[in-house]
C-alpha cells in the first residue's frame, strides 16, 4: 500500500471506471458536473459551510477543550447508489436486523444459541453490555432494536461488507437529512435530472414507528419524547433536531420522575406522563437505582416502570451487546441460526484476539491489519496497521498482549472511493455508508443514509471525530 | 411545555435584553465623555453602577480607567452582564430550547453570537466602538425581528416576552436609581450644563433622548424625565410599559392554563400602582426608596413566575 499518495492503488471508484468514463449510476450527474464552472462549485461549497455554521449543525469532539463545537465538513459531490445495488443491500440489512432482534430476544430468554454451541456462553454472560436485568423480560412488540444504523463498506462492483451493526444508539441521521436539504437548496436542478428517492420522511416514520410500540400501560395517543444527556453531549444537535422534526419534547433526566408507576416530565402545568422514550443516553446512565448510582443523566426507577409495562425504551436496554465486536465476529452464525439462511451480506473476516492462534497471527501481521477494541466506537482506540508508525505498532502490540480479549483484528479493506471536490478539481477518497433502519412490526430501511468520507488522501478512517466528512447519499429509482 | 424549556426561554430573552442594555450604557458613557470639556473617569463610575457591576469591577481592576471600564462592560467573561457574557448565555439557553424556537429565531441568535464572538475576540480600539455598538444593536434587532415575525403567539412567546420585560424593567429602574440624585428638585440647578449632560445621558441610556422631545417640552426637566421612564405607558422602556406587557403575557398564560398564581397578583398590583401614582407623589415620597422597592419587587415577581410554572 502506498502511503500518503493518492489512494489505495486498487480501490474501486464508485463514480469513474478505469477508462475514465462514468459508472452508470453517475452518468447523469457526471454530465452535469462536466458542465459546471469549478469556481462556482467551490463558492457553493463555502455557502454550504455557512449554512451549516449558521444552523448550528455541530458536534463536539471529546478531549478538545477549546473546540467545543465543530462542523463536520460536507462535500457536495453526492454518493450515488443504483436501485439495483440498493435492493441487494436492503435485503441483506433487513435479514441482519431481524436476526439481531431474534438474537437479543434469545440471549435474554432461552439462550438456545448458546445451548446449540454456536456462540460461547462466557462471551454473552461475561459481557459488560449484557444486562441481567433484561433476562426474562420482553419489550413491547418484542422489539429490541428500534433504530439501527448498519455500517456498510464496499470493495468492488458487487462486494459489500457489513462493518458494524450499530444497534445501540446509531447517530448521524440528522446529517443525512441536513445534507439532503442543503443539496436541494443549492442544486435544485440535480433533483429534476436524477430520480433520487426521498429521505425527508424519516422523522415522521420514526415517530410512527416509536408510537406503534407503545407499552401495554398506555391508554390513548402515545406520548413520545427524546431523552438527551444534555447540551454538552457530542450529538446534542441531533437530539434537538429529531425532537423538533418529530414534534415531541426533548427531555433531560432532570425533567423526569417516576410518579404513580409512570415516567413523567415536569411541565409548566405539572407532571405529564411519557409512553415512549427514545433515549440517547447509554444503558449505564439510564437508571441510577439499577445501574451507575452516580448518574445524573437518567431517571431513578425507570427500569421498574419499564418492566411493569408502563414505558417503552428505545432502543431497549441491553441491546448494546450486539455492538460488541467479538459478537460481531459471530454474526454469520447468528444470521444463519435465526433465519435459516446464509447471510446475504458478508461480514469482514475477523480475528478474535482472545483465541491464541488468532492472537499469534495478528501480532505477526500487525502492519496489514486494523485492530479494534471490542467495545470501542467512533474510531477511538484503534490501530490502522498500514498507516501506523513502527513505534505505534510496537506500543499497540504491548496492549494487545496485555489484554487480548479486548481486541479483534480485521484485514485492511481497500474501501471504495467517491470523488470529493478539491481546489484543483476532484480527487477520490475512501467512503463508508450507514443506512438507517426502523423496526416496529415491520422493518423499514430509509433509501439513502449517511456517507462518511475520509478527507485525507489515502486515509481509511472516515469517523467525524477523526476528521472525516460527509456526503449526500442518493438512491436512484430505476 | 417543559418547565425547563420555559426557564430557558425566559433567560434567553433576559440575557439578550441585558446585552442590548449593556451596549446602550456603554454608548451613553462614550457620548458623555465626548461632550465633556474635560473628560473624567468618574463618568464610568456611574455607568458601571447602572450596569450593577461596580463592585465586581473593583475585584478585577485596581484603578478605574475608561479603557478598562469599556472592556469590562463589553467583553469581560468575569462580568456576567458584559455584552459578550450575555450573548453567550443567551445563545446557550437558545441552544437548550432550540426545539421551541423557529429556525429564523435560532439562526438570528446563533449568528449574533458568531459575529460578536469574532468581533470581540480581542480588546476593542476606541475608534472601533461606534461600529461595535452598532453591530450589537443591529444583531439584537434581527433577533427581535425574527422572533416577532415568525413565532407563534403561544406559551413559548409569552415566557419569552415575560423574560424580556422583567429584565428591561430592572434595567430601567436601575439606571434611574443610580442617577436619582440628579433628578431631585432640591439639588437640581436647573439649566446648568452639568445637569443637562447628566439628564441627557439618562435618556440616552434608554434610547429615549429623541422621543422625550416628542412627548414633553424640548427643555429637559427632571420630573418629566422620571415621568417618562416610570409612568409613561407609551414609552417602550418605561416601568409602566414593561408591566403592561408582563401582566398581559401572564394573562394569556392564565387563560390558556386556567390557572392563576401568586405572580399574577403581584404583576397586576404593580401595574395598578404604576397607573395610579403620579410622578409628583413618587418624587415627594422619595424616588430612591421607590426605585429600590420596585427593583426588589421585580426580582420577587421573577421568582414567583419561576415557582408558578415549575422552572426548576
Amino acid at each position: 500500500m502506498v502511503e500518503n499518495k493518492g489512494t489505495t492503488p486498487l480501490a474501486f471508484d464508485e463514480m469513474m471506471n478505469a477508462d475514465s468514463s462514468p459508472r452508470q449510476p453517475y452518468s447523469t450527474y457526471h454530465e452535469w458536473y462536466a458542465s459546471q464552472d469549478r469556481n462556482r462549485l467551490i463558492a457553493k461549497s463555502k455557502d454550504a459551510e455557512n449554512i451549516f455554521r449558521k444552523t448550528g449543525i455541530t458536534f463536539a469532539v471529546y478531549g478538545h477543550a477549546d473546540s467545543s463545537e465543530k462542523l463536520i465538513p460536507f462535500d457536495l459531490i453526492p454518493r450515488i447508489i443504483s436501485g439495483r445495488e440498493w435492493r441487494k443491500l436492503a435485503q441483506g440489512i433487513e435479514q441482519r436486523v431481524i436476526a439481531l432482534n431474534a438474537f437479543l430476544d434469545d440471549i435474554y430468554h432461552k439462550q438456545e444459541i448458546i445451548r446449540a454451541g454456536r456462540v460461547p456462553r462466557e462471551l454473552i454472560e461475561k459481557n459488560v453490555a449484557f444486562l441481567p436485568q433484561m433476562i426474562g423480560f420482553r419489550p413491547p412488540g418484542g422489539v429490541y432494536t428500534h433504530i439501527v444504523g448498519t455500517d456498510i463498506v464496499r470493495t468492488g462492483e458487487d462486494q459489500f461488507y457489513v462493518l458494524e451493526d450499530n444497534a445501540r444508539t446509531p447517530s448521524g441521521v440528522s446529517y443525512m437529512l441536513e445534507n439532503r436539504e442543503t443539496m436541494m437548496q443549492m442544486f435544485p436542478e440535480l433533483f429534476h435530472q436524477n430520480r433520487v428517492r426521498p429521505v425527508e420522511n424519516y422523522p415522521n416514520l420514526l415517530r410512527q414507528s416509536l408510537a406503534s410500540l407503545a407499552p401495554p400501560g398506555c391508554s390513548g395517543k402515545p406520548r413520545v419524547a427524546v431523552l438527551t444527556p444534555g447540551i454538552y453531549n457530542s450529538a446534542y444537535y441531533e437530539h434537538a433536531f429529531l425532537a423538533d422534526m418529530m414534534g415531541v419534547e426533548l427531555v433531560e433526566g432532570s425533567d423526569l420522575r417516576v410518579i404513580d408507576g409512570k415516567v413523567k416530565m415536569r411541565t409548566t402545568r405539572g407532571y405529564e406522563a411519557i409512553d415512549v422514550l427514545y433515549r440517547r443516553v447509554d444503558d449505564d446512565f439510564l437508571d441510577p437505582l439499577t445501574f451507575r448510582p452516580e448518574s445524573a443523566l437518567g431517571v431513578p426507577g425507570i427500569m421498574d416502570v419499564y418492566r411493569a409495562g408502563n414505558i417503552t425504551i428505545a432502543n431497549a436496554p441491553g441491546t448494546g451487546i450486539s455492538d460488541d465486536k467479538a459478537i460481531y465476529s459471530y454474526m454469520p452464525e447468528i444470521v444463519e441460526f435465526y433465519t435459516g439462511r446464509k447471510p446475504l451480506l458478508e461480514n469482514v473476516p475477523t480475528w478474535r484476539c482472545s483465541e491464541p492462534q488468532s492472537l499469534k497471527y495478528v501480532l505477526e501481521h500487525l502492519e496489514e491489519l486494523v485492530v479494534k477494541e471490542v467495545h470501542g466506537s467512533g474510531g477511538y482506540g484503534m490501530l490502522v496497521g498500514p498507516t501506523a508508525s513502527k513505534k505505534e505498532r510496537a506500543l499497540f502490540a504491548e496492549k494487545l498482549k496485555a489484554r487480548p480479549t479486548n481486541y479483534i483484528a480485521q484485514p485492511t479493506l481497500s474501501l471504495s472511493t467517491v470523488p470529493i471536490l478539491v481546489n484543483k478539481g476532484i480527487a477520490p477518497r475512501h467512503v463508508d455508508l450507514r443506512p438507517y433502519v426502523l423496526v416496529s412490526d415491520k422493518v423499514q430501511i430509509i433509501p439513502g443514509g449517511l456517507t462518511r468520507v475520509a478527507l485525507k488522501a489515502g486515509s481509511l478512517v472516515v469517523n467525524s471525530s477523526q476528521g472525516g466528512g460527509t456526503k449526500d447519499t442518493w438512491v436512484l429509482e430505476d | 411545555m417543559l418547565g425547563r424549556t420555559a426557564n430557558g426561554l425566559y433567560w434567553m430573552f433576559r440575557y439578550i435584553e441585558r446585552a442590548e442594555n449593556s451596549a446602550r450604557l456603554i454608548d451613553a458613557g462614550l457620548r458623555m465623555a465626548l461632550t465633556r470639556s474635560e473628560a473624567t473617569e468618574g463618568d464610568w463610575d456611574g455607568v458601571l453602577q447602572s450596569a450593577g457591576v461596580r463592585e465586581l469591577y473593583d475585584e478585577v481592576h485596581e484603578t478605574l480607567t475608561s479603557i478598562d471600564a469599556i472592556d469590562f462592560l463589553l467583553r469581560d467573561r468575569a462580568n456576567p452582564s458584559s455584552v459578550m457574557s450575555c450573548i453567550e448565555a443567551g445563545r446557550h439557553n437558545a441552544r437548550m430550547v432550540r426545539t421551541a424556537l423557529t429556525r429564523e429565531t435560532w439562526e438570528a441568535t446563533n449568528e449574533c453570537y458568531l459575529e460578536m464572538k469574532a468581533i470581540l475576540s480581542r480588546k476593542a480600539r476606541p475608534t472601533d466602538m461606534p461600529e461595535i455598538i452598532d453591530t450589537i444593536k443591529r444583531r439584537a434587532g434581527l433577533i427581535r425581528g425574527a422572533f416577532h415575525g415568525t413565532m407563534l403567539r403561544n406559551e413559548i412567546f409569552n415566557f419569552s416576552r415575560i423574560g424580556t420585560f422583567i429584565e428591561r424593567a430592572d434595567n430601567t429602574a436601575r439606571i434611574l436609581d443610580v442617577k436619582y440624585y440628579v433628578l431631585l428638585p432640591a439639588v437640581a440647578a436647573v439649566g446648568s450644563s452639568m445637569d443637562n449632560v447628566q439628564w441627557e445621558s439618562i435618556l440616552r441610556s434608554v434610547s429615549a433622548h429623541r422621543a422625550y422631545g416628542w412627548v414633553y417640552d424640548a427643555e429637559l426637566k427632571p420630573s418629566n424625565i422620571a415621568d417618562f421612564l416610570i409612568s409613561n405607558g407609551r414609552m417602550p422602556r418605561s416601568l409602566a410599559y414593561c408591566y403592561e406587557k408582563i401582566a398581559s403575557n401572564l394573562g394569556y398564560l392564565e387563560r390558556e392554563y386556567g390557572e392563576r398564581h401568586q405572580a399574577h397578583e403581584t404583576a397586576d398590583r404593580t401595574l395598578a400602582a404604576l397607573r395610579s401614582r403620579s410622578i409628583t407623589d413618587i418624587m415627594d415620597q422619595g424616588l430612591h426608596e421607590y426605585l429600590e422597592d420596585f427593583i426588589s419587587q421585580n426580582n420577587r415577581l421573577g421568582q414567583e413566575i419561576s415557582d408558578g410554572y415549575r422552572f426548576n
